[in-house]
C-alpha cells in the first residue's frame, strides 16, 4: 500500500471572468482580426482572468480520509471539480489509483416527475454504477433513506427531508475506491446527518479514500486525521487537522467580509435579492458591539422586481464551527402579513441572547412559497462580548457552554 | 509554467494494491474527449436518460405515445392540402398517391429534425448533472437521438397503414430501410454534435437551430422530388446531407428506381459533417463545465 492513491502535481486552474463570449462579439473579433490583416489577437478578456488554483500539490495515500477546507472562493470546490474530472486543470497533472465516485451535490440528475424508484436507478447510473449494481444494493439503499412507503411516488411530493435521504442514501452506496465529497453534510436534519456521518466513517474504516470538503468544521475534525487548508488558490496548509482547523479561524477573523450587496456566491433562483443585513442592540442601536444577553434587532434589506407573496425570511446563526446556534423563522413565527412590497425591509426583535461569548456566522435566505428565491451563507457575522451579568468580572466560556442559562444559587438546608 | 514530468505512470493492470484503475488528469488536448473505450463502458448511461426522457414525456403530455404519430401525420395533412391540392402538386409526381410521397419523406425528416433538435439541446439541457458529475459528453447528444429514433419506429407503423390503403405494393427494395436509416444516424449525429458543441459556447444557436431546420425542411426534396430540380443543380443539391437519402427513402417505399449516386453523395457529406463534429466537440469539451 505504498502507493498513493491522490497525487496531485503543480495543478493550477485559470478561468476567465465575465460573461462567455456572444457569437457576435465572436465573429465582431473574427472580423476585426481580418481587417487588421489577421496580425495581431483581439485579446478580449485577457485582463479577466482568475486563477481559481496555483500551483497545488498534495498526496493522498490510501485509506487516508482528507479534509479541505478554506474560505469561499478559496479553490475547494475548483480543486475538486478537477479531481472529479468535471473540469480540466489548466497545468499540472493528478493521478487517481482507484475507481473514483464523486459527491459533489446529492441527488444530481434527479428528475421531480419520476417517482423514488426510478430515480434511483437514474441518479445511480449518473454516478456510474451498473444496472446491476443497483439492483443488487436496491433494498439496502431505500432501507438507509427510510422511504419505502414512498417509493412509487414522484420525488417531486416528496418532502425536503425525504428528498435528501434518498439522493444520500444511493450516494453512499457507491462503492468507488476513492470518494469526493462536497458539502453533503449541509443538509438534512441532525439525525440524518449523524447518520450520513457515521456512514461516512465505515466507508473510512474499510480503506477507501476519502477526500472531504466542508465548511462544518466539527464534521472535519470528527472525520479526519489530516486536513488541507486552501487560501487563494493556494496550499497555505497540509497536516493534523486541528492545526489546520486553528489556522483556518485565526486567519478568518482578519479577513474583511464582503458586502451583502456584492456577494456572488448565493443560490436561490434570484426572484428576490437580499441586499443588506445588520444586526444591533434592540434597545440601544447606538452600541458598536453585541453582549451575551442583549436582545437583537435583525434588519434584512430586500428587493425583487414584484410584490413578494407568501414570504418566508430565514436567518440563521452558527458559531465559528459552523453549529447551528439560532434560527429566526417568519414561518414558525407568522408574524409577516401574506404580502410584502417588491423592496422593503423586514426586521426582527429578538429576546435576550442567551449565548456565549465568541463569533457568530449568520446565513441569510429568502423563499418565495416553496421556491428559494435568494440565499447567502455567511452573509454576515458578529462577535459576542462577554457580558458581567452576575457583576462578579466573571463569565462562562465558550469551551464549556454555548448557551447561557440563566441561573440562581443558593443554600437549603438538607 | 510546466508540470514536472511525470516518468513513473503505471501500466493498467499492475496495481495490485487499489484494482486496475488508474485516472490520470491532465489538460486536454487533441481528441481525448472522444475516447470510445471510455465511451462504450459508460453506454448504459445514455440509456438510462433516454429513457428518464421518455418517462418524462409520458408523464407530462396527455397524448404521450400519439405524438409520435401525430407529428409527421398532421404534417403530411396540411402539406397534402396545401401544397398537393391547392397548388396542385399531386398532379406533379407521377402516378403515386401525393399521402404517401410526403410522408415517406416527412418519416426521415422527422427523425432528422427531431434527433438534431434534440441533440444541439442536450448539453444546455443536462447542464446541472454536466457541473456536478463526471462522464463522457459525448452520451448526451448521442442520448438525444434515442427517443426520436423509437419515435421513428412507431411513425413507420403508420406509413405500413397508409401503404396498405393506397395501395401501394411492399417490395423487396424495403429491406434497404435499415441501411437509408444509418445515412440518416449518420447526419443527425454529426449536424447534432456540431450543433451541440456551438449551442454550449454560444448560446444564440438554440434560436438559430428551429428555423434553420425550418428553411432546411424546403431546401430538402420532401415536398417534391429530386427530379423537379434542374439537373445541372442536382448536384448541389446532393450536398444537403438528407437530400439523396430522403429521395432513396421515397423510392425504395414507392417501388421506384434508386438514386444511388446521389444517396451515396450525401451519405459522403453525413460522414465529413460528422468528422468535423467530433473534432469540434472535443476542441471545445473541456470548456462545457465552465461555460453552462
Amino acid at each position: 500500500m505504498s502507493e498513493t492513491a491522490i497525487q496531485v502535481e503543480g495543478l493550477s486552474k485559470r478561468y476567465r471572468l465575465g460573461q462567455a463570449m456572444t457569437l457576435r462579439q465572436r465573429l465582431a473579433e473574427v472580423v476585426g482580426q481580418a481587417r487588421r490583416g489577421g496580425g495581431e489577437k483581439a485579446e478580449a478578456c485577457g485582463d479577466n482572468e482568475f486563477w481559481a488554483l496555483r500551483d497545488v500539490a498534495l498526496a493522498v495515500e490510501p485509506g487516508e480520509v482528507l479534509g479541505l477546507i478554506g474560505r469561499n472562493g478559496a479553490g475547494k470546490s475548483t480543486l475538486l471539480k478537477i479531481l472529479s474530472r468535471i473540469t480540466d486543470p489548466t497545468h499540472g497533472r493528478v493521478t487517481i489509483r482507484g475507481r473514483v465516485g464523486s459527491l459533489l451535490e446529492v441527488g444530481t440528475g434527479f428528475h421531480p416527475e419520476l417517482t423514488g424508484r426510478e430515480n434511483i436507478f437514474l441518479n445511480g447510473a449518473i454516478l456510474g454504477m451498473k444496472r446491476a449494481e443497483i439492483k443488487r444494493r436496491f433494498d439496502e439503499i431505500v432501507d438507509f433513506a427510510e422511504v419505502d412507503r414512498f417509493l412509487d411516488t414522484p420525488v417531486k411530493r416528496y418532502s425536503s427531508g425525504m428528498y435528501v435521504r434518498l439522493a444520500f442514501a444511493v450516494a453512499a452506496h457507491l462503492s468507488p475506491e476513492v470518494l469526493l465529497i462536497d458539502e453533503v453534510l449541509a443538509v438534512g436534519d441532525a439525525a440524518f446527518q449523524r447518520k450520513c456521518l457515521g456512514k461516512m466513517d465505515d466507508v473510512a474504516k474499510q480503506g477507501r479514500t476519502v477526500v472531504f470538503v466542508s465548511h462544518n468544521m466539527a464534521a472535519i475534525s470528527t472525520l479526519c486525521d489530516r486536513s488541507v487548508l486552501l487560501e487563494g488558490g493556494e496550499v497555505a496548509f497540509v497536516g493534523a487537522t486541528d492545526k489546520a482547523i486553528q489556522l483556518y479561524l485565526q486567519r478568518g477573523d482578519e479577513q474583511v467580509p464582503v458586502a451583502l450587496r456584492d456577494r456572488e456566491d448565493r443560490a436561490g433562483s434570484g426572484a428576490v435579492r437580499l441586499h443588506g443585513i445588520s444586526i444591533q442592540n434592540a434597545e440601544h442601536p447606538d452600541q458598536t458591539f453585541i453582549q451575551s444577553g442583549d436582545p437583537l434587532r435583525v434588519t434584512i434589506r430586500y428587493e425583487s422586481d414584484k410584490p413578494l407573496s407568501r414570504p418566508r425570511f430565514l436567518v440563521g446563526i452558527y458559531d465559528q464551527m459552523n453549529q447551528p446556534l439560532f434560527r429566526l423563522d417568519t414561518q414558525v413565527t407568522d408574524q409577516l402579513p401574506e404580502s410584502l412590497p417588491a423592496r422593503g425591509e423586514v426586521v426582527c426583535e429578538t429576546g435576550p441572547l442567551l449565548a456565549t461569548a465568541g463569533m457568530c456566522y449568520v446565513n441569510v435566505a429568502v423563499q418565495l412559497g416553496e421556491e428559494m428565491a435568494d440565499h447567502v451563507s455567511q452573509a454576515t457575522r458578529f462577535g459576542i462580548e462577554p457580558a458581567d451579568i452576575y457583576h462578579t468580572g466573571r463569565s462562562f466560556d465558550r469551551r464549556d457552554s454555548l448557551f447561557l442559562l440563566p441561573q440562581k444559587w443558593r443554600t437549603q438546608a438538607a | 509554467m510546466s508540470s514536472t514530468p511525470f516518468t513513473t505512470l503505471i501500466p493498467l493492470g499492475e496495481t495490485a494494491s487499489q484494482g486496475a484503475h488508474v485516472t490520470v488528469i491532465k489538460p486536454q488536448g487533441g481528441l481525448g474527449a472522444l475516447d470510445p473505450v471510455e465511451l462504450w463502458r459508460r453506454r448504459e448511461l445514455a440509456w438510462v436518460l433516454a429513457m428518464r426522457d421518455l418517462r418524462v414525456r409520458y408523464k407530462q403530455t396527455f397524448l404521450g405515445v400519439a405524438w409520435a404519430v401525430i407529428q409527421p401525420l398532421a404534417t403530411m395533412v396540411v402539406l397534402h392540402i396545401f401544397f398537393g391540392k391547392v397548388m396542385g402538386m399531386a398532379d406533379r409526381v407521377g402516378d403515386v398517391p401525393y399521402p404517401v410521397f410526403l410522408y415517406a419523406g416527412l418519416l426521415p425528416w422527422t427523425l432528422f429534425s427531431n434527433a438534431v433538435t434534440a441533440s444541439s439541446n442536450s448539453l444546455v439541457g443536462n447542464s446541472h448533472i454536466m457541473s456536478k458529475v463526471y462522464f463522457p459528453r459525448l452520451l448526451l447528444p448521442l442520448s438525444a437521438t434515442l427517443v426520436p429514433a423509437i419515435d421513428y419506429v412507431i411513425a413507420f407503423v403508420v406509413l405500413a397503414g397508409l401503404m396498405l390503403w393506397f395501395q401501394v405494393p411492399v417490395t423487396f427494395g424495403l429491406v434497404l430501410v435499415p441501411l437509408l436509416v444509418l445515412s440518416v444516424v449518420l447526419a443527425v449525429l454529426g449536424i447534432g454534435i456540431l450543433l451541440a458543441s456551438l449551442t454550449v459556447c454560444y448560446r444564440d444557436f438554440r434560436y438559430v437551430v428551429p428555423f434553420m431546420l425550418q428553411l432546411w425542411l424546403f431546401m430538402t426534396p420532401v415536398i417534391y422530388d429530386l427530379s423537379f430540380v434542374p439537373e445541372r443543380y442536382q448536384w448541389l443539391m446532393n450536398l444537403n446531407p438528407m437530400a439523396g437519402t430522403i429521395d432513396a427513402f421515397r423510392a425504395v417505399v414507392l417501388d421506384q428506381p434508386v438514386n444511388y449516386a446521389a444517396w451515396g453523395v450525401s451519405t459522403t457529406v453525413a460522414a465529413i459533417t460528422l468528422v468535423i463534429g467530433l473534432f469540434f466537440f472535443a476542441k471545445l469539451e473541456r470548456r462545457f463545465a465552465d461555460v453552462v
